[in-house]
């Protein structure tokens, strides 16, 4: 099973790489991994797709708590959440394809940021299927690069992840 | 308002030690720690012993704390110094053992520029620490020592290392000790849960065939005088771990010995044919439950109660977890037990009884005794005789660690020294150094082989210069012999170099250090000679037991079989 977890985390060097040497040493998997500080700059947040039975699901957020630099440790995709991916991809844009690529950054409610006679490049926001559903859904062969961040995630409503 | 004095780092971190009540610290010197080792030098609270390798500074700090309640404490240099001590790191978080470690680290400008000396110290011990910590602002210093500490010794305790650079050493500040810490990220869990404790006294109280089964926990959380009590009202039959042995007395007949790989039979059958197992303190350790799915294919229910949830539902599911200091776990227990109207079964306690009697009939540590040669298993039942029970014993890995478990029977907490998680040999000598450190005037026992002996002999130095009158107890079998008894019982006896050729005279050795060296080749004078070490108090003695080389461990679960598949003999083979 897929699931998100958020992580609160004193904003100290070293602290990701505890994380990281966490799921490497344990053998768990990480399909993504995003962290940049909170509006309190001594606590970073990140958030990291991992996929496991909940045995192991259980286990990582068990290791993750152990660790002395985490302050709090949620599985989101437990409850109601929203996950969003940033991707910027850079794509040939000449000719008829010229017209054509515009039309589908549109339709994927994407933005063109930059732009020269031969290229686009395409910001675009979303969940991961979303995403990868545009990459499906334009010529591959016009796509000269792609950067993707990784998934951010957040819950619901009231549910927040505080100190 | 007058200026207040300013002092060095490492005039900062001695002062720490002091404040820490540290009177020992074991270390060897080294150029990122001069600074360190004159503030040292300057002051006479805090005393040094030199080792002579730092993987034995490390032992012997750790054997420091496991022997006692007191922090044992590492001093070692940059680079190698620190590359020599993460064995001794290793071993100590593999079993939990609460110790700081202070490394020396190149001048903070010199850091990334491999420098001389230099290694990525926090990167390196990372995964074998509880925690550990780059000092580069002196005013962090004194703060950052103190958490190290804390750190260590509460929750579940582990070894915790700060590196020093040598420029944060020479800089100066004032110095305030914090008295205390607070960590928002950092809040180890001490009580249990209420109702997880009722419902499991619930659950103890109406067990037909109890098992209660003990591990390292117990003794790390000093619960040993309720463990003890909490058994005697029960009248349940109770197993303690290689790292729990000593939490309940091992002569009590309750008491049914070591579960295990090398566990008496009793014990295995106890604990896979139980209806409610108590487990405290105690890991489920793959060399404790066997196959895995053989052990979860007996129906019980399991209570876990430990400090750690990470060790909770790890490799066998629980019932009831309990989360939370052992020591006080068990005090509501005895609290609730007492009030509870409800009585343990005793018609089917007694039945339960019969059957572990049963079991136990099988005297499945017999070895014979009418042997010409020295049995192993007769040096360390000697010496618990002689000793009476009564000593701090040290071990390395292999054959003579079981044999140890096996035949001292270990009546206290905190006198069996021994690497169980990371097995490490050269563990016992420096060990014993520590012990001895700690308790100046106990009989101080190291059981060792004579492959096990050879990777920290050099310390028969240290224990010269301090004048440790460690007793070695050297079971001399020639071989590897844990590594052999597995090659002769999963690799067809194809003893693939694990014969061990070409061996110092350990006697000559002995007297070349400076202490007393005894060979001892019949098994008629192996009383006499344990008698004779352990009248020499001031000196450090080696005994060179010459012992049967084919002897092996028994009983024995071989890996991937289930914990009642058991071989008893050379006969079963």
């Amino acid at each position: 099973m897929r699931h998100i977890i958020s992580i609160l985390l004193e904003n100290e060097a070293g602290a990701l790489s505890r994380v990281s040497g966490l799921f490497s040493a344990r053998g768990y998997n990480i399909e993504t991994l995003t962290v940049a500080p909170t509006e309190d700059p001594s606590l970073s947040r990140m958030t990291i797709v991992t996929i496991g039975s909940e045995d192991v699901i259980e286990q990582i957020t068990k290791h993750l708590n152990r660790l002395i630099e985490v302050v709090k440790v949620v599985d989101l995709s437990e409850g109601a959440h929203i996950e969003r991916e940033l991707m910027l991809v850079k794509v040939r844009a000449t000719g008829k394809e010229r017209d054509e690529m515009k039309r589908m950054a549109e339709i994927f409610r994407g933005r063109i940021i930059d732009v020269t006679d031969k290229t686009y490049t395409i910001e675009l926001t979303g969940d991961v299927a979303k995403l990868d559903a545009f990459i499906e859904a334009i010529d591959r062969a016009l796509i000269l690069e792609t950067v993707r961040t990784g998934v951010s995630g957040i819950g619901r409503g009231e549910r927040v992840l505080k100190v | 308002m007058p200026a207040q004095q300013e002092f060095t780092g490492a005039e900062i971190v001695v002062k720490c030690l002091q404040e820490e009540g540290i009177e020992h610290v074991f270390g060897y010197p080294g150029g990122a720690v001069l600074y360190i080792y004159d503030a040292l030098f300057n002051q006479d609270k805090v005393k040094h012993i030199l080792v002579r390798h730092e993987q034995a500074a490390v032992h012997a700090a750790d054997a420091y704390s496991r022997s006692s309640e007191k922090i044992g404490v590492a001093l070692v240099t940059s680079g190698p110094g620190l590359t020599n001590a993460v064995t001794g790191i290793a071993t100590a978080y593999m079993d939990s053992i609460p110790m700081v470690v202070l490394s020396g680290q190149v001048p903070t400008h010199a850091i990334g520029l491999d420098a001389f000396q230099e290694c990525d110290t926090v990167g390196i011990t990372r995964p074998i620490v509880k925690h550990n910590f780059l000092v580069k602002d002196v005013k962090d210093l004194a703060a950052t020592i103190k958490k190290a500490f804390y750190i260590a010794k509460t929750g579940r305790p582990g070894p915790v290392l700060v590196d020093i650079p040598k420029d944060v050493t020479a800089k100066k500040t004032i110095f305030a000790y914090p008295a205390d810490v607070d960590m928002r990220s950092y809040k180890p869990v001490v009580k249990g849960h209420t109702g997880q404790i009722k419902k499991a006294v619930q659950m103890i109280l109406g067990a037909k065939r109890p098992m209660i089964y003990t591990g390292g926990g117990v003794i790390l959380a000093n619960a040993s005088k309720e463990l003890t009590q909490f058994v005697d009202k029960l009248g349940y039959p109770c197993t303690n771990t290689l790292m729990g042995l000593g939490a309940y007395k091992a002569t009590d007949k309750k008491f049914v010995g070591m579960p295990g790989m090398h566990g008496t039979y009793e014990a295995n059958h106890a604990m896979q044919n139980c209806d409610v197992l108590v487990a405290i303190g105690a890991r489920f350790d793959d060399r404790v439950i066997g196959n895995p799915a053989d052990f979860a294919r007996h129906q019980r229910q399991i209570i876990h109660i430990d400090v750690d949830p990470s060790s909770i539902s790890k490799r066998v599911k629980v019932d009831v977890p309990i989360v939370g200091d052992v020591k006080d776990v068990l005090i509501e227990m005895l609290k609730l037990i007492d009030a509870d109207a409800a009585k343990p079964d005793a018609k089917a306690l007694a039945d339960w009884w019969k059957q572990i009697e049963e079991w136990r009939s099988k005297d499945c540590l017999q070895y014979d005794r009418k042997s010409d040669k020295i049995k192993p298993q007769f040096v360390v039942e000697k010496l618990w005789e002689i000793t009476k029970g009564d000593a701090f014993v040290t071990s390395d890995v292999g054959q003579h660690q079981m044999w140890a478990a096996q035949f001292y029977k270990f009546d206290a907490p905190r006198r069996w020294i021994n690497s169980g998680g990371l097995g490490t040999m050269g563990f016992g000598l420096p060990a014993a150094m520590g012990v001895q450190m700690v308790h100046p005037d106990a009989t101080v026992a190291c059981i060792t082989g004579e492959a096990s002996i050879q990777m920290c002999i050099q310390e028969l130095s240290t224990c010269k210069q301090y004048r440790l009158p460690v007793k070695v107890l050297n079971l001399n079998n020639g071989y590897l012999g844990m590594v052999r008894q597995w090659q002769q019982i999963e690799y067809g006896s194809r003893y693939s170099e694990s014969y061990v050729d070409a061996l110092p005279d350990f006697v000559k050795l002995a007297e070349a250090y400076g202490h007393v060296g005894m060979q001892i080749t019949k098994p008629s004078d192996v009383e006499g000679a344990i008698r004779e070490a352990i009248k020499l108090k001031d000196r450090c003695v080696f005994m060179d037991f010459l012992t049967d080389p084919k002897e092996n461990v028994w009983p024995m679960v071989q890996a991937g079989k289930g914990l009642t598949s058991m071989l008893l003999s050379s006969e079963e083979l």
